[in-house]
């Protein structure tokens, strides 16, 4: 393993971050082989965070979004391109048939502030992190 | 649900040697179908994050080059805890024969799937011949 990251940062490293990180490291070198479908890349920030999937070439209507406490789920469907008896295929890498995603947050997401967008074939979510969960900020009185 | 996931991953596209990228994004080769019909070939490609502007389709003597321009939307403030996949350009190359009819190629974008219609020329359609009887 090597610590590169360290040094080019610069900043104080935040240990929190840092264990995030092995754990993700880990979990992906022991099932290598058993990437799901589709890929998803994952952004958190303090008060919510942003997922997003390359699923190009649906009908926004037909992708099925659904929250439960910290857990989100896209499933999904894509038909195969039709032929007629007198036509072949050539090639044909283009994925087809029905997909389940499942992404486990690191909190509750407020259900009713969900936002999907799905553009040029990327779905994005925002996923907004329940009120009671957020950071606050305390104040310090003096007396 | 596809059965080899390994497949659909993304593949950086093949550089020629000697050439370099001017733009510093990775480059991937989008999965496409090829389907020929009696009139024409259609090719469609898979690309994600692409629409009709920033796409480009060139023909120049045998090569069918598809290009297409994806910037990164990086959400602010935010820090990347799952990267699955990597975002960039879509490029990929085709040589075409002479029976396709160069004037007649139509492309369109729709939700990130590039449609190419590549029409036959006139000489390789199937035509049927009357067979007339001599009066």
């Amino acid at each position: 393993m090597l610590w590169t990251d360290f040094e080019r940062s610069g900043r104080q490293v935040d240990p929190w971050r840092e264990l995030e990180r092995i754990s993700r490291s880990l979990a992906r070198a022991g099932a290598p082989s058993e990437r799901e479908f589709p890929a998803a890349n994952l952004w958190v920030a303090s008060e919510g965070a942003t997922a997003t999937m390359e699923i190009a070439g649906m009908d926004a209507k037909d992708i099925d979004i659904s929250v439960a406490g910290k857990s989100i789920t896209v499933q999904a469907s894509r038909r195969p391109e039709e032929t007629k008896e007198d036509e072949q295929f050539h090639r044909r890498e283009r994925w087809y048939g029905r997909f389940s995603r499942s992404l486990e947050l690191p909190f509750n997401v407020d259900a009713d502030k969900v936002k999907a967008r799905y553009v040029n074939g990327v779905l994005s979510l925002d996923l907004p992190r329940a009120e009671a969960e957020r950071p606050r900020k305390i104040e310090i009185k003096s007396e | 649900m596809p059965d080899t996931v390994k497949e659909l991953e993304k593949k950086e596209a093949e550089l020629q040697t000697g050439v370099e990228r001017t733009r510093a994004t990775k480059v991937y080769t989008p999965s496409v179908d090829i389907i020929e019909r009696k009139d024409d070939n259609i090719v469609v490609a898979d690309m994600p994050g692409v629409d009709e502007k920033s796409v480009d389709v060139t023909l120049e003597k045998n090569v069918l080059t598809i290009y297409g321009r994806v910037e990164p939307a990086i959400p602010e403030n935010h820090r990347l805890v799952v990267s699955e996949y990597n975002i960039g350009d879509y490029q990929r190359v085709f040589t075409i024969s002479d029976e396709i009819d160069r004037e007649g190629i139509r492309a369109s974008v729709n939700n990130g799937v590039l449609r190419l219609t590549l029409p036959k020329a006139e000489i390789v359609k199937t035509r049927k011949i009357e067979v007339t009887s001599r009066a």
